[in-house]
């Protein structure tokens, strides 16, 4: 039933282009609603077994090439599915006010979302690399037409970087299916690569993927990215296209070359204690709203990379709930920049928005933007507290010292986060307090509703983190380069 | 052997060549009449079609002058398509005085490429290669109208025949040292072991005219000035048709008839022989068509440095060699031309509609025509090598082939190169697609020598006319067609495969 989550979003889009424009983004937010509503099902589902990657389709494509169109499921995947419709159902809609050329934007959309469920489901080498190079040329054209800030040259980097790290892929993913002789990720997860092989070919594919997820100092194409990108954009990139590569990279570079991996595990901890500490540092400096949420993303995903380079269950579990954790919040706190604050104000320079009393303007914007910093400093009870404590828990047994190192790390978090959240909504004129707070159109009910289903998913997976980790963990453990 | 039974197995070849008369004579007869000259064109094409499918399935006149075989008649199949999409092109150029002469000149063409396709023989490919090349250069110079269109012709004949002779020369070579222009003959006599001077001389000469004819660098000079310059059909016929054919041949030269000089292209263990003479010239077609590709305003002279960097991509299959690399090729040099024809009939579209094919004449396409910007996304990102499009497909399928092959994945150089042309290669489709789709059009940007003629054509844009209606269902066949082969690959991957021995 899973695959239907590819289907339903894929045939959303095709209709979406040949129906007239009124009703494009409620047949989007349809779409996107049966896609999440159909990972929810299978999540209640308690027959399922998560713990393996069980094949769910299996279809013969390319005979010729062993090729197979073939799906599994297990319990990462599911994770992603589920924010994945999460981040879909809130960016359309955040995009409710797209009016030009809108079923065009609502296409390029969907295909990212139908694409990114294509690659967490897929069992297939050949059909994951295909799913995961279809969501490069949708977020060229939603970022090109319907961003903002410089959004071609945001646009061109991004796509440039991705189609990068996706050629390092390919190269990849050739060796392993020459050497491997089978492009089937439960067949290859047998197969004994040679030592040689593993030492080169995992770096490339590794790096590949990486790209993607923001790995330092290939991270520059995220923050520039996201603040070209429309609100919708910002939200998918951080709420999905970013858990792309760190999927790919758990799936495919360290599942297939655990070798490989263990050769190069620590140079990957190094890489990504300095992106924590990097990106966090930079976003302390930022003039521009979202450029600090842009770097806070990097930040964060600094931690996934962390919780992979950890190798035990811990920090790989605590990996894949911060992938499920900062979708979440990375898509929340654009949602507040881009949407409720850029477009009543015009502005996202914190300088700007300081003098404009947005506390009492846009109560609601205030409170969302309180909850999401929340989550983002890690404060205890929302997802990001739960996630990043399970990665620093994991990397504590394999690398204390990262652990000091990132604990510094997030205090310029709490530090950054803390700044901007003055600075743009509580940052009040004492001499002018009297003064009534400006006029803004107040905050519509698709945002209010969008903002909602983020708050709470990250604080139910914040109080009852259980509720994912028990579906992840057994994942994770079958893994082999735990083993 | 009787001539009845020549020309049974002749009859695709005879097919063609009476069809160019037919509309020869219907082109002479009326003005009216004129109109018939694609249809009659159309028809006889697709009864050679029929044609092919009848012939036995092997069968080896005069040591090799036509043999049919499997690849052989795929690939007549192929070319005749190919000839066949180009026709509607023809019958929509307006600066085409002629159109019974152009089209009798590009069947003509089309029973070249059928001769190049079908025979394993050195004499009878160089016929076929000549009578390809002298239809290609009055294609290239047809526009009378146009001085670029006699320079394209000019230049492409000046390479051409220079090309040629060195290629007749290198045959020359080659049937001393072997003493028989027969492939299969060739490849048994040629002694195995380190390549004789001699045997060089004669292999790198040969391989000059092909790598002319599939404008591989150092050999592409002609390639931008005769897409830019030649009518729209004339240049597409020239990147599609003419270049499958020859891709077709190469391989069968080297595969067979120079299978003992094969050398080594691997990075740890060159060797002497054809393949590192292809393998260098794969590097500078793929690094010096995607660089001098970044750097074109020119929509057609884009195409033909990305059709240098495609040559090169498509040589990494027959370096690979085996049956593997050569379907490889066969799948990926198919699929070009298919989606190369689809380019140049939107270009040949918006040319006449707007009165140029620059860059900014595509300016706001997607606004314009919303249709035709579909197409030319799906033919350029299957160029760049995205999913779900056929060139994603196509170059997964080669690059692994070149990867295996060799000792110890020897080609990772090639593969690798390949793969950060790609990379490169993105960014100036995107650069394509940008303008189209998000580039507002404005008056002021047009050049001012078009703009009057421009504007006046433009003012009726969305008014299809019917010559251009034939070029709008051609664009869509061949875009779904793209499409098609990318998701289900299977449907030619399978047959190349299959007809390979």
């Amino acid at each position: 039933m899973i695959a239907w989550t590819i289907y339903v979003t894929f045939a959303g889009a095709i209709v979406l282009l040949v129906l007239p424009r009124v009703f494009a983004r409620w047949l989007a937010l349809v779409t996107a609603i049966a896609g999440f509503a159909i990972g929810v099902a299978t999540f209640c589902q308690h027959d399922v077994d998560l713990a393996h990657f069980r094949t769910v389709v299996r279809v013969p494509w390319v005979p010729a090439l062993g090729m197979n169109y073939h799906l599994a499921l297990d319990g990462i995947s599911l994770t992603l599915v589920l924010v994945t419709g999460i981040a879909a159902i809130s960016a359309v809609l955040f995009s409710w006010d797209v009016t030009d050329r809108a079923n065009e934007f609502f296409f390029w959309l969907l295909l990212v979302v139908g694409g990114s469920y294509g690659v967490f489901l897929s069992a297939d080498l050949f059909l994951l690399f295909l799913f995961y190079e279809l969501v490069i040329v949708p977020k060229y054209f939603l970022i090109a037409i319907f961003g903002s800030t410089n959004k071609e040259y945001g646009a061109m980097k991004l796509t440039l970087y991705s189609f990068f790290g996706g050629a390092l892929v390919f190269l990849g993913i050739i060796a392993i299916y020459v050497t491997g002789g089978s492009l089937d990720l439960n067949q290859l997860a047998q197969f004994q690569f040679t030592p040689q092989l593993q030492s080169w070919a995992f770096p490339i594919l590794f790096l590949g993927f990486a790209v993607l997820a923001g790995i330092w100092p290939l991270h520059t194409w995220a923050p520039t990215g996201h603040v070209a990108a429309p609100t919708a954009g910002s939200m998918l990139l951080a709420g999905i296209v970013m858990k792309l590569g760190a999927y790919g990279a758990l799936r495919v570079a360290m599942n297939l070359f655990p070798q490989g991996f263990q050769m190069w595990r620590t140079t990957i901890a190094v890489l990504a204690v300095v992106g924590i500490v990097y990106a966090a540092a930079v976003a302390l400096r930022q003039r521009d709203l979202k450029f600090v949420i842009g770097y806070s993303s990097v930040s964060h995903m600094g931690f996934v990379l962390l919780g992979f380079a950890t190798a035990n269950v811990f920090g790989v579990s605590g990996a894949v709930l911060q992938m499920f954790s900062h979708g979440v919040i990375g898509a929340l706190l654009f949602a507040v920049a881009g949407r409720m604050i850029y477009r009543r104000t015009r502005t996202r320079e914190l300088d700007a928005l300081s003098g404009m009393n947005l506390s009492r303007a846009l109560p609601f914007a205030a409170f969302t933007f309180v909850v999401a910093s929340a989550a983002s400093m890690g404060i205890p009870g929302f997802s990001g507290f739960a996630a990043e404590i399970t990665i620093l828990i994991g990397a504590w047994k394999s690398y204390p010292l990262a652990v000091w190192i990132t604990g510094a790390g997030m205090v310029l978090v709490a530090a950054f986060t803390l700044r901007a959240l003055k600075r743009s909504f509580f940052d009040v004129d004492l001499a002018n307090t009297a003064a009534a707070p400006p006029e803004m159109e107040p905050i519509t009910i698709p945002e209010k509703l969008g903002a909602g289903l983020l708050m709470f998913a990250t604080l139910a997976v914040g109080l009852y983190p259980k509720l994912l980790l028990d579906r992840i963990q057994p994942a994770v453990e079958a893994m082999r380069f735990l083993k | 052997m009787s001539y009845l039974e020549l020309l049974k197995l002749a009859a695709p070849e005879a097919i063609v060549v009476v069809t160019a008369l037919a509309v020869l004579t219907v082109g002479l007869t009326s003005t009216r009449a004129k109109a018939l000259c694609p249809i009659v064109a159309a028809i006889g094409t697709a009864v050679a079609i029929g044609a092919v499918l009848m012939l036995p399935s092997h069968a080896n006149l005069f040591g090799g002058m036509l043999v049919i075989s499997p690849l052989n008649s795929l690939f007549k199949i192929i070319c005749l398509v190919l000839a066949l999409v180009t026709v509607p092109l023809a019958s929509s150029e307006k600066s085409l005085r002629n159109p019974g002469e152009y089209i009798a000149v590009l069947l003509l063409g089309a029973v070249g490429l059928m001769l190049l396709v079908g025979s394993e023989e050195f004499l009878m490919i160089f016929i076929g290669l000549e009578l390809l090349g002298l239809s290609l250069y009055v294609m290239a110079a047809f526009d009378k109208s146009d001085v670029r269109s006699a320079e394209a012709g000019l230049k492409y004949f000046l390479f051409g025949s220079t090309a040629s002779a060195f290629t007749l020369f290198g045959i020359s070579f080659v049937y001393g040292m072997a003493g028989t222009t027969a492939l299969a003959a060739i490849g048994q006599k040629l002694a195995a072991g380190p390549v004789q001077p001699l045997l060089a001389v004669g292999i790198v000469m040969t391989l000059i005219g092909f790598a002319f004819k599939i404008a591989a660098a150092p050999f592409h000079l002609w390639a931008p000035d005769a897409y830019q310059g030649a009518p729209i059909p004339s240049a597409a016929f020239i990147a599609s048709g003419s270049k499958v054919a020859s891709f077709v041949v190469l391989g069968k030269i080297v595969l067979v008839g120079f299978a003992p000089a094969r050398g080594s292209a691997d990075w740890h263990a060159m060797l002497a022989g054809w393949s590192p003479v292809l393998a260098v010239l794969a590097a500078l077609s793929i690094l010096l068509g995607n660089f001098v590709a970044l750097a074109q305003a020119n929509v057609r002279r884009l195409l033909a440095y990305s059709a240098v960097a495609h040559g090169g991509y498509t040589l990494l299959g027959i370096i690979a060699g085996g049956r593997d690399g050569f379907s490889a090729t066969l799948f990926y040099t198919s699929i070009y031309a298919v989606t190369l024809v689809g380019a140049f009939a939107v270009v040949g579209v918006v040319r006449r509609e707007s009165g140029g094919d620059d860059l900014q004449n595509f300016a706001g396409l997607a606004a314009r025509s919303p249709f035709l910007a579909a197409s030319m996304s799906i033919f350029l990102l299957s160029l760049a090598g995205l999913p779900p499009l056929a060139g994603f497909f196509g170059k997964f399928y080669l690059f692994s082939a070149a990867f295996r092959a060799g000792g110890n994945h020897g080609l990772l150089w090639l593969v690798a190169l390949a793969l950060f042309g790609s990379f490169v290669s993105l960014y100036y489709y995107l650069i394509v697609l940008k303008v189209i789709f998000v580039d507002q059009r404005s008056s002021s940007t047009l050049q001012p020598g078009q703009s009057n003629a421009g504007a006046a054509r433009t003012s009726d844009f969305n008014v299809s006319t019917s010559l251009d209606l034939f070029s709008r269902i051609t664009v869509t066949l061949l875009a779904a067609a793209v499409l098609f082969l990318g998701l289900m690959p299977q449907t030619l991957a399978a047959r190349i495969l299959a007809s390979l021995p």
